[in-house]
């Protein structure tokens, strides 16, 4: 389970997260949309442990995330992947290679025959050709690289799947197969998915649960349904952005 | 009493400069600690290092042998334009040799190779850095310092001294074979006067100095790299500023080496 509660965040005089309150059950995919510049992956981040909150505290399976020491902040990272918004590839490795960093049991990283197994295992899961391993991020497309960097993600067997906008700057065509391979995987591995993104059309195929940040807080969670029929302004008003007058969707 | 809001007061940004250079302090000695922390992980850091040392071996020697080429080949020049008939000629031997080994060839070899290696390393990690892949290696459990930063300092430890050498070795042929242009110094001369004043520490001091700008170099633009902000824009400002921090660190470890070390 992710638990936040009251985080805040500054950078300088920018208030970016003002008292967030969220939380993640296991097994859901809960959706985090908002406006552009918000905070999203801000608030992703913290999960993780890449960046520390100023104020409340974020659990992950009720370890206190901030105040982990260095082999048990591994150990937790061991059981999230995190699928970076432009795929984060090591441009120096081939698919292979960066796929494999993926694999964080040092036993398994050092089995070769295993290591092989399960990239390919991964590749196919995420609807890749073997023959990609050997190209390189240069050569791949936007929409494969972020398949690569999804399938880098789960190489390790994570508990957690954080997603950063993983459809932003692809066609439609190409958003809608990651948003399908965020569902399937949710359901092949079992996974709780966090995905962080501002295409409500996509969150709402994808997930059980949405919540909306802006304003430093987040000021609506609930089931698709319950979106659609929220009464709060700011609800509204980033529905109406995608979806036009929402009478007309009532 | 306080001072008008429009009084000139120079405390502020003294202050913000310092504040400033602190904390840049700060963070590259957490960055040593890391590196420092990094190194029982050696099945990591060891094949980058091997792999690294020879592309910044192999890769910048050509220009070492060239700069020191000219270098051993300008002091001769010089050292004809300013011998008188009152010198004897064999100190154009000693001149030549203690220039290159004490000065030119360690300080001119580090100068180059922060330009080259500093560069390179600075872009290459501020790159990293802007499209998070340095990110990444933290969620995959990884520890940057293995797997970017001791590879790129260990690589310069062991290659910056010894291309100290090979230039210092090169400006020495080079202003033997110019100082005969221009003077009547025959190779007797030469070797005679590369004798008389030479101590075997020289040598030392060369490597150690050598060593010195290596640390300096290599650990300054992995700083410079691993702090970039700001995207492209950034990774220009964190190449500009680790090439020139370390050229400045260079010639102020060159004196105070030579105030610590030359007595």
């Amino acid at each position: 389970m992710i638990e936040l509660h009251g985080v805040r965040k500054r950078f300088g005089q920018q208030v970016v997260l003002d008292g967030v309150d969220f939380t993640v059950q296991d097994g859901e995919t809960v959706a985090l949309l908002g406006p552009s510049g918000c905070g999203k992956s801000v608030l992703l981040k913290h999960v993780v442990g890449l960046i520390r909150q100023d104020a409340g505290t974020v659990l992950v399976d009720g370890k206190d995330v901030a105040h982990l020491k260095r082999d048990a902040l591994r150990q937790l990272r061991s059981t999230i992947g995190y699928v970076f918004q432009n795929g984060a590839l090591f441009d120096s490795m081939n698919v292979f290679e960066n796929v494999r960093l993926g694999i964080t049991n040092e036993d398994q990283f050092r089995d070769m025959t295993y290591c092989r197994e399960r990239v390919a295992r991964c590749l196919k899961l995420v609807n890749l050709t073997q023959d990609t391993a050997q190209k390189y991020p240069a050569q791949l497309s936007g929409g494969m690289r972020k398949r690569v960097g999804i399938s880098r993600a789960i190489a390790g067997t994570p508990k957690y799947l954080l997603y950063d906008e993983p459809t932003s700057g692809l066609d439609p065509v190409n958003a809608d197969i990651i948003d399908e391979l965020v569902k399937s995987l949710a359901a092949e591995l079992g996974v709780t998915s966090v995905m962080v993104t501002h295409d409500v059309r996509g969150a709402m195929r994808v997930a059980d649960r949405l919540a909306l940040l802006t304003g430093g807080r987040i000021v609506q969670q609930g089931t698709p349904k319950e979106f659609m029929e929220s009464t709060v302004p700011e609800v509204r008003e980033f529905l109406e952005r995608d979806f036009g007058n929402l009478n007309f969707a009532a | 009493m306080t001072a008008p809001a429009t009084s000139l007061d120079i405390r502020r940004p003294i202050g913000r400069v310092v504040m400033k250079a602190l904390a840049h302090v700060g963070r590259v000695s957490l960055l040593v600690f890391e590196i420092f922390r990094g190194l029982a992980e050696w099945r990591v850091w060891l094949p980058r290092t091997i792999e690294e040392a020879a592309n910044l071996g192999l890769g910048s020697l050509p220009i070492i042998l060239l700069v020191a080429g000219f270098a051993g080949a300008v002091t001769a020049l010089q050292t004809g334009y300013q011998f008188t008939g009152n010198i004897p000629f064999y100190v154009a031997g000693s001149l030549i040799v203690e220039s290159v080994v004490l000065e030119l060839g360690p300080v001119l070899t580090g100068l180059i190779l922060a330009g080259r290696i500093g560069a390179r390393y600075a872009a290459e990690l501020g790159t990293m850095r802007v499209t998070e892949q340095i990110d990444a290696l933290e969620t995959l459990g990884r520890s940057p310092a293995s797997h970017l930063v001791i590879p790129r300092v260990l690589a310069g430890i062991v290659m910056i001294p010894i291309l100290t050498i090979i230039a210092d070795i090169t400006g020495i042929i080079s202003g033997w074979v110019a100082v005969q242009q221009v003077l009547p110094v025959t190779n007797h001369d030469f070797m005679y006067g590369a004798r008389i004043f030479w101590h075997p520490f020289d040598a030392w001091y060369s490597v150690i100095k050598g060593f010195a700008f290596a640390v300096c170099i290599t650990v300054v633009s992995c700083y410079f790299g691993f702090s970039t902000e700001q995207g492209a824009e950034g990774v220009g400002k964190s190449t500009t500023g680790a090439v020139v921090a370390s050229c400045v660190l260079i010639l102020l470890l060159d004196t105070v080496l030579a105030k610590l070390l030359l007595k």
